[in-house]
């Protein structure tokens, strides 16, 4: 039998001597990160920081928090403070640190079926409410982490470990669920759209109350092989091909179905008192605080 | 308007029940934020919180459920806040996959039980003790935690108090394991003029100097919040002293031995336990929460018969005081324990025992308190066992 050898840690470093323009938001010496080639992640990653650094926020008073998964990650790469939580319960954590300290721009960071399956119950509550926090998820359709189980967003007749024989279930439509269950700020973009992501993201991240951005994302090594999407490229091309831009569409009707064009952009920008600002304002007529 | 307290500490004697006096010993140690979810007998406790922590400048949230209470209440933990959340039975059954996260993470909060009959929704409006080993194991992995039982609300007061104490002291979530008859029972509760807030212990060197998870020699680390300037990084996953992931076994029995071994080695700071006529007695009574009390009236009962009997009441819980108990046990020819279950404390009074002295359980399933007539049955019980 041959022996396996392990292979060595390919080394971060591009070119020598050359930073990388968002390092100083990097845990580099985290680097590099188990995401697998042609996975959208990085490039959200990337537009999250690109709006940080734009926006000129003070990284002191950012905090990012994220479950479970291959997005759950996303949290352990962020020089900031940085908070890997339970399966599902990112949200529920972040209510707790905006409330306890307001100043904070709080930042939760994770994926489809971490937020809306074992989460699902805290994001629909977490909307209602209208906490002033930001919520990127990145949807890649399926379970990368444990190998690529079936999710809340699968489409029907979608092939994943779990569904040998195609999808039973019918899939979430993720802007309509966070447009309906109250929240403010509501878009949707593709790993191929990074710059209108960044601007998307630097808009929530100004945007009071609850700010949803789904980022619609290739998993090549899962829900794209088994459902013969090609590589990541590939993919990339597919969005090219049937991502439409729109902004202000009823998102009851922006459902993604695969082989079909679907809607990208903004479908919800409306102002609504946070949960804090109903909470002061009683507490401040009161109590005088 | 009602008149409006806005004093942290609402010094003087009041008549409150249990979970009213938790309410307020949270607020008297600096707790700021609560959150949890309406349940069965814990709503004085939500209910006197939503009323008062708005008056002391803290936040007040009901949570969809008791995950999201737990989880929010670590988050706050996390933005600087003393935080607690109180439930019961089945609430803390849900509470029990982040009560391990803020084990794993090392943060400071309090979890209330007012326990009641059990299992599943059993019986919501009357007494159980049926929770005491889920508070030992409930989370899944290997861990120590520190669980205290009142047996009254002057004692729940003091409890709550020192729960968010040692919530800072071992920067780890501290479980007051109270049940419905303490909960709802009404008595004098003195709330004394002062009331320390315990300090968050905050590193002492710069954020690039700073590892998160290097204990001091305490086996404690100090804690840096979010907004601190310190950028850490904190994961439920295995960490090292960065508190970056750490997949080895080697990391991870490091870590977890060490949050085992700082709680287990300073045992004498919070073993809390009360005798009585224990000096010359043959027969122990080994009892906590409400059981404690009627306990005592069994002993009362017994030295009226000329038996000598004494009583153990444990208000430290978990870790279990084994030396308390074993030292005790050398003294008597038998044992007795009294539990609103079917004997959860007493096969860790067994254990410590090794055996070596009788014992009968007087237990009850959940639904209400024992009799002293039972207690002095067990105490006849285990003496006839004997000769």
């Amino acid at each position: 039998m041959p022996v396996l050898k392990p292979r060595p840690k390919p080394t971060p470093e591009i070119l020598p001597g050359v930073r990388h323009p968002l390092e100083k938001y990097l845990r580099t010496d985290r680097l590099p990160h188990i995401w697998c080639s042609g996975c959208g992640l990085g490039i959200a990653l990337s537009s999250f920081l690109y709006a940080l650094e734009e926006l000129e926020i003070d990284p002191d008073s950012v905090a990012v928090v994220s479950g479970i998964g291959c997005a759950g990650r996303f949290a352990g790469y962020v020089r900031l403070d940085s908070y890997h939580t339970t399966h599902g319960r990112a949200i529920p954590f972040a209510t707790g640190l905006k409330l306890a300290k307001p100043e904070l721009t709080v930042v939760v960071f994770s994926g489809d079926g971490d937020l809306f399956a074992i989460g699902g119950n805290h994001f629909i509550h977490a909307a209602r409410r209208n906490v002033d926090i930001t919520v990127l998820c990145v949807n890649n359709f399926n379970y990368g982490m444990t190998g690529g189980q079936v999710g809340p967003t699968t489409p029907v007749d979608g092939r994943t470990t779990t569904t040998p024989y195609g999808n039973f279930e019918h899939p979430f439509n993720l802007v309509y669920l966070a447009a309906s269950a109250g929240a403010t700020y509501v878009a949707r973009w593709t790993t191929l759209h990074a710059r209108r992501l960044k601007e998307s993201i630097k808009e929530a991240l100004r945007h009071p109350g609850f700010n949803f951005i789904e980022i619609i994302s290739p998993c090549p090594t899962n829900f794209g092989r088994r459902n013969r999407l090609g590589d990541a490229l590939d993919e990339m091309r597919y969005y090219a091909e049937k991502a439409v831009i729109r902004h202000g569409v009823d998102p009851a009707g922006a459902e993604v179905v695969p082989g079909r064009e679907f809607i990208v952009g903004k479908f919800v920008d409306i102002e609504k008192p946070t949960y804090l600002e109903l909470y002061r304002r009683k507490v401040g007529e009161l109590f005088g605080r | 308007m009602p008149k409006v307290a806005k004093r942290r500490i609402l010094a003087g004697v009041h008549f409150m029940n249990g979970d009213e006096a938790i309410a307020e010993g949270a607020i008297a140690a600096g707790c700021t934020f609560f959150a949890a979810y309406p349940i069965t007998p814990q709503s004085e406790i939500a209910e006197r919180m939503a009323r008062r922590l708005p008056q002391v400048g803290g936040v007040f949230i009901q949570m969809e459920d008791e995950l999201g209470a737990m989880a929010a209440v670590i988050g706050a933990a996390w933005g600087g806040a003393k935080a607690m959340t109180a439930t019961s039975g089945p609430g803390f059954s849900l509470m029990m996959e982040n009560i391990g996260l803020a084990v794993m993470t090392e943060t400071p909060c309090v979890v209330v039980d007012v326990q009641r009959g059990a299992p599943s929704t059993g019986l919501p409006t009357l007494v159980g003790q049926g929770d005491m080993m889920q508070a030992r194991w409930g989370s899944h992995g290997h861990y120590e935690i520190i669980a205290l039982s009142p047996s009254s609300p002057q004692e729940a007061f003091d409890l709550t108090v020192k729960a968010f104490a040692l919530s800072e002291r071992f920067r780890s979530p501290i479980l007051l394991m109270t049940d419905e008859v303490v909960g709802h029972m009404y008595e004098r509760v003195e709330i004394p003029e002062e009331v320390p807030i315990a300090p968050r212990r905050k590193p002492e060197v710069p954020p690039e100097e700073f590892l998160p998870y290097r204990p001091t020699e305490d086996l404690v680390p100090p804690m840096a919040c979010a907004g601190d300037g310190y950028r850490i990084h904190v994961t439920g996953l295995t960490h090292d002293e960065r508190g970056y992931p750490a997949m080895d076994a080697e990391a991870h029995d490091v870590l977890v031995r060490r949050l085992c071994e700082k709680i287990l080695r300073f045992r004498e700071e919070y073993t809390w336990y009360e005798e009585t006529m224990t000096e010359d007695a043959e027969v122990l009574v080994i009892s906590y929460g409400i059981s404690a009390r009627v306990s005592l009236g069994g002993v009362e009962l017994a030295r009226e018969k000329g038996i000598k009997a004494g009583l153990l009441r444990l208000i430290t819980i978990w870790p279990f005081p084994d030396e308390v108990v074993k030292q005790l046990a050398e003294r008597v020819g038998g044992i007795v324990v009294v539990e609103i279950n079917l004997g959860q404390i007493y096969r860790e009074v067994e254990r410590a025992t090794g055996g070596r002295v009788p014992m009968r359980g007087v237990f009850r399933a959940g639904g209400r308190i024992h009799t002293p007539e039972e207690v002095l049955a067990g105490i006849e019980e285990v003496l006839r066992c004997r000769s």
